[in-house]
């Protein structure tokens, strides 16, 4: 058999059409179009229309609470194996202190979803990716393992699976040899639903995460960022993360 | 060549001997494809034998990179349908031979390495270690360590003596 190998980013416009994802798009009138995609538009995936983004309120989270690690853990099946030093972790609590004043914040760090990936400029296999929403993945049918994108990321938010694996969620596969990282969820994300980290700091009542769209000028994100100051990890490196932090 | 033999043979029993098949019992030569549930393809047994991995392939890229999460071919839904049993009722892993992903992928010499990532089974079933089927389980033995550890603490002493 003499098939044709088609790379990810190298879909076709035929084999997309051909696809069960098939688009019917129409135009009403110039600049306005209705786009169908057989369910409701929340089924629609990527959208270049959209960037995703948290911002996380420094002064809202509690330095004695992990839930958003906790929560993610569990939502996505990674956890400790006795090696902390090469154990998977796609969230941590990190404590910063300001040496002159003596201020402590904790925060959360997750991978920043950068809008310039240093991540995805190193990866030699295209495996790692930036959606047209701005969530920057692994796709680990392609990943070699060479973990250069772990070298690259300022904020070491990838980790490198070590073990053989058991009992993964089916909707966050994931096997020895290959890099991850935060997903924000995309699982979740894709239909319409929040990051589980961002669902678990709202249940325990700091609600020091906000998940939204940062393209939309109406969104609670978006509202938050254009009246409060904020500020991106790392804002020296000009990678207009989509994680940003408060109060800091 | 073996391979694409094989392959060409099993198609050949698979499609020829469904009238035959029907007169006989089904040839104890072919392999026994676990039973499923649920609806049949709408392409039909014969195109999903053939085209499985390209679908799968082809699928997954539409989930990994535009998002798409309502595709045809998708691995995980694969096992809402496929998901089979052994004698006892329990379903089994990609680790048993009864795995509907070997029943066939066995008899043609194929393997794949989803599993080491993808359970291959529906969520909630517990997979045990070796659920991926991918090294064989060899048991190391105390000695071994031993002489690794010897390896190394040898390769230690003689850093310690170039810093002297
Ligand atoms: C909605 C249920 C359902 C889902 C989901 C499903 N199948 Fe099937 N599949 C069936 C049924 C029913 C048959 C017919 C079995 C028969 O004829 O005995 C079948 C037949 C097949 C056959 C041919 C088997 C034979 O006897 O020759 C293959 C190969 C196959 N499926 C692969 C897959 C793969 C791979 C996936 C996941 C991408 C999948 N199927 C998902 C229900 C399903
Ligand atoms: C009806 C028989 C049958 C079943 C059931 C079946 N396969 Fe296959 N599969 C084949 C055959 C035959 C080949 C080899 C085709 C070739 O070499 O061209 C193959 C090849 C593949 C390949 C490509 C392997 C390679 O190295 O190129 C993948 C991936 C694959 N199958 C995945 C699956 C998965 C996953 C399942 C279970 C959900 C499954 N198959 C169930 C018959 C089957
Ligand atoms: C190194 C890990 C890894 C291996 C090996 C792997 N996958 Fe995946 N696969 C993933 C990840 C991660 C996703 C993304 C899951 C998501 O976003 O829901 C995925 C998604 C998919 C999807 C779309 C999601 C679904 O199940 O509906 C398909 C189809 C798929 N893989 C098929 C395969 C097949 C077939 C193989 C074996 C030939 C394979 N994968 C091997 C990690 C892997």
């Amino acid at each position: 058999m003499n098939i044709p190998r088609a790379k990810g980013a190298e879909l076709s416009r035929r084999d997309f059409l051909r696809s069960g994802a098939a688009v019917a798009t129409t135009t009403l009138a110039p600049g306005v179009t209705l786009i169908a995609f057989g369910g409701s538009a929340a089924e629609a995936g990527t959208d270049a229309g959209k960037r995703w983004g948290l911002l996380i309120d420094a002064n809202k989270c509690d330095a004695d609470c992990s839930a958003c690690v906790t929560a993610c853990s569990d939502e996505n099946g990674w956890k400790g194996t006795g090696n902390p030093e090469t154990d998977a972790q796609w969230i941590r609590k990190v404590t910063l202190k300001n040496t002159t004043t003596g201020r402590e914040t904790s925060l959360p760090v997750m991978c920043q979803h950068c809008e310039e990936p240093p991540c995805v400029d190193v990866c030699p296999t295209g495996a790692s990716f930036k959606r047209e929403d701005g969530i920057v993945l692994v796709d680990k049918h392609t990943c070699i393992g060479c973990r250069y994108c772990m070298m690259a990321c300022p904020f070491k938010a990838r980790s490198f699976v070590h073990e053989p694996t058991t009992n993964q969620k089916s909707h966050a596969p994931r096997g020895q040899g290959t890099v991850e990282s935060c997903t924000l969820c995309v699982h979740r994300v894709d239909q319409g639903g929040t990051p589980a980290c961002v669902e678990a700091c709202a249940a325990t009542g700091h609600g020091a995460i906000i998940f939204g769209n940062l393209k939309d000028p109406d969104s609670d994100i978006s509202k938050q960022l254009a009246g409060y100051s904020s500020t991106a990890l790392r804002p020296d490196l000009d990678l207009n993360p989509g994680v940003r932090y408060t109060n800091l | 060549m073996i391979l694409f033999l094989r392959f060409t043979l099993l198609c050949v029993l698979l499609i020829g001997a469904v009238p035959a098949a029907m007169a006989q019992d089904r040839s104890a030569l072919l392999p026994d494809i676990p039973a499923a549930t649920g609806e049949p393809h709408a392409e039909g047994n014969e195109y999903w034998r053939r085209n499985h991995m390209d679908l799968m392939r082809h699928d997954r890229d539409l989930t990994m990179r535009e998002g798409n999460r309502k595709i045809d071919a998708s691995l995980k839904g694969c096992f809402d349908c496929h998901a089979a049993k052994d004698g006892e009722g329990t379903i089994v892993t990609y680790q048993s031979e009864q795995h509907f992903c070997r029943a066939c992928h066995d008899y043609v010499a194929v393997k794949v390495d989803c599993f080491m990532c993808h359970r291959s089974t529906p969520d909630g079933v517990d997979e045990g270690a070796p659920h991926a089927a991918l090294v064989p389980q060899i048991p190391l033995k105390e000695t071994d360590i031993q002489s690794v550890v010897a390896y190394l603490q040898q390769g230690a002493s003689k850093t310690a003596e170039a810093k002297q």
